[in-house]
């Protein structure tokens, strides 16, 4: 078994080491991002300025994972994971490692953000996570069709029937579970506890699965349903919201009455990084309050670094805050940290609704 | 020649055969047979068991998936071939020359582009702002929008057009070797059109039929696109499910226990079809 292991890792890297060899000529950034994150023009100042190159591959938070334990943390010398699905990631896989906070210059951090995430993102005492940018997800919606929607449940009511869209993932059983009256956050301790949660939020789920058009995957696939008006309301991130809203004034991001839930992406280094101190270079760029700017303005969402909204298109500014009162930015659910084993509970169940009738 | 270098010849032939049989099929199917007998019990820490199997007949919805995938499947290599039959009887003994190899190049024509621009054109015909609902919206012959994506008929449909090619082809290759004079002989001796069919023109293609049916029905079973992206949210595809263990539940474990069981499904439904038709693999797949 090892020897076969090693066998198949051998052949594995010679192939990719002989495609990588054709592209590392000068010093290369591997990263391993969202889309949006790394914006052309901040990757040609960068290279400006360090002469390194950064080569981009977009993924999400699974993509992600899944990439870097197929790999044991090799293959990507930065990525941005969300802080959420760090601590329980490492403990299962160990696909990362720790960064050195003395290489990070933690007065371009807004604090409070900095501090937190450094607590959710800790394991064994060593912290593998700095901010990077931070959003919502809730409710896209078509206020004039779908004007009764106010809350997730509200999604399976009649109303609004055959013209609903959601993901079949985590989020979704989180979002449901809270428009129930139900706290997941504070059963992630409680494997039973969380369990009934999950049940409870399955059967729901499976009862709405009829209002359902698709469940959608990609983020373009999502924003063709809406603006063909096939959907008319959607679980989804407050950017993709934003983005309608330029095109179709009826169509906006609504926080949720039961509150929006909150991430922040954040910069960890995989276990096997070979370029760390370009890592190092690019965090502490990218955290300049104009870069930061520059970067909000293409992904459209805001970031951790302080006076990092100095230079964000006002429109954004508007949008930002008719989706958002004060009351709705209180309310916004943040995301604790996902405690290992739980999300084989929440596998199990988002199985159990795809494949219900 | 002397007899080394014949085996030297041999060996040069065969090495990048045996190379890739052995670094990408063997060797990751013993990996993934390790992978599918171990059992989490902790972070990091895994135990030998049967527990990923165990998991599949316990829980109905995963076992149900892949009975379905492969009902399916077998429908749709029935209909895929008494829908290609008339199609390669017509191209292999109604046309000759120019004409013949056009229709022949037509049923190719599509496969030019790949799978994936070819699923987004059927969706884009099917969705319902797409353009079947709309002309026929135009036309005036239904009143409202109609979805025709997301349910299993569209998928079946997706499903049959993938393959036809691939049930076409051996069709026609075998057809084709059918001498004329025997069903002309057939005709003096008084049959019918039917017995014909029957006892002449069925028995000879019997290796191409058996053969494309193999191929379609293996490449249906193992479709991920097609069913995916046609059937939504009721795909329901077994491979789809794979995709997830894989990927987003990052339940390799599991993941890899249910490729073993689609191998051991489709392998044994593949066996039955032989028996059932007398044929062995020799004489349908290798012969065509």
């Amino acid at each position: 078994m090892k020897a076969i292991k090693k066998l198949t890792t051998g052949a594995v890297s010679a192939a990719i080491l002989l495609g990588a060899s054709q592209f590392a000529s000068a010093e290369t950034l591997r990263l391993l991002t969202w889309g949006g994150y790394a914006p052309d023009e901040v990757i040609a100042q960068f290279k400006a300025e360090t002469g390194i190159d950064v080569e981009v591959t977009k993924s999400n938070n699974e993509d992600m994972i899944s990439k870097l334990r197929a790999t044991g943390g090799s293959g990507f010398d930065l990525a941005q994971p969300s802080q959420d699905r760090i601590s329980g990631a490492q403990a299962e896989f160990d696909i990362y490692k720790p960064i050195d906070l003395s290489k990070i210059d933690n007065s371009l951090f807004i604090d409070s953000m900095l501090e937190a995430t450094k607590n959710t993102t800790m394991f064994d005492g060593d912290v593998y996570g700095v901010p990077h940018i931070w959003g919502t997800s809730g409710l896209v919606l078509d206020t004039k069709m779908a004007a009764s929607v106010k809350d997730y449940a509200d999604l399976c009511s009649a109303d609004v029937a055959g013209k609903v869209s959601y993901r079949l993932k985590r989020p979704t059983l989180i979002g449901f579970a809270f428009s129930m009256g139900l706290d997941p956050f504070a059963a992630y301790g409680d494997t039973a506890k969380y369990q009934d949660i999950i049940n409870q939020v399955t059967d729901k789920l499976i009862s709405c699965k009829a209002n359902v058009k698709t469940y959608w995957s990609g983020g373009d696939a999502l924003m063709n349903l809406l603006r063909s008006g096939e959907a008319t309301a959607a679980m989804a991130w407050d950017t993709g919201g934003w983005k309608l809203n330029k095109e179709l004034p009826n169509v906006t991001f609504v926080a949720p009455t039961s509150g929006a839930l909150g991430w922040i992406d954040t910069f960890v280094l995989p276990r096997k990084t070979k370029a760390e101190d370009a890592a190092y270079k690019w965090i502490n760029f990218v955290m300049q309050p104009k870069i930061a700017s520059m970067i909000t303005n293409v992904a459209g969402n805001f970031t951790a670094s302080k006076g990092g909204d100095v230079e964000v298109d006002p429109e954004l500014q508007k949008r930002f805050k008719a989706s958002f009162s004060q009351a709705d930015i209180d309310n916004i659910k943040w995301y604790p940290t996902v405690p290992a084993g739980l999300e084989t509970m929440e596998g199990k169940a988002l199985d159990r609704i795809n494949a219900a009738k | 020649m002397n007899s080394s270098q014949t085996r030297l010849t041999l060996i040069l032939l065969l090495s990048p055969f045996l190379l890739w049989l052995g670094l990408l099929v063997i060797i990751p199917h013993i990996d993934m047979f390790f992978l599918s007998i171990r059992e989490k019990v902790a972070p990091r820490t895994y135990e030998t068991s049967l527990a990923n199997y165990a998991e599949f007949f316990t829980e109905p919805f995963y076992w149900n998936t892949l009975a379905r995938t492969a009902f399916m499947s077998i429908l749709a290599t029935v209909l895929t071939l008494i829908i290609a039959f008339p199609v390669a009887y017509y191209i292999a003994k109604m046309l000759r020359g120019k004409t013949k190899s056009i229709l022949f190049l037509l049923c190719l024509l599509p496969f030019w582009v790949s799978e994936l621009v070819r699923t987004f054109g059927w969706m884009i015909l099917l969705r319902e702002t797409g353009v079947i609902s709309s002309s026929l919206q135009w036309l005036g012959l239904i009143d409202g929008p109609i979805e025709f994506l997301y349910n299993d008929v569209t998928v079946m449909m997706g499903l049959i057009y993938t393959s036809m090619l691939f049930m076409v082809v051996p069709l026609v290759s075998t057809l084709d070797s059918l001498d004329d004079s025997l069903i002309e002989a057939g005709y003096d001796l008084g049959g019918s059109k039917l017995s014909i069919l029957k006892e002449i023109v069925i028995p000879h293609s019997m290796p191409g039929i058996i053969s494309g049916c193999i191929v379609v029905f293996m490449l249906t079973l193992g479709n991920y696109l097609t069913p995916i992206l046609l059937g939504g949210k009721s795909s329901m595809w077994f491979t789809g499910q794979i995709y997830t263990q894989f990927i987003t539940r990052f339940n390799w474990e599991l993941g890899a226990a249910f490729c073993f069981l689609l191998l051991i499904v489709s392998s044994t439904i593949v066996w039955l079809g032989l028996k059932l038709s007398g044929q062995t693999l020799a004489s349908t797949v290798a012969k065509s």
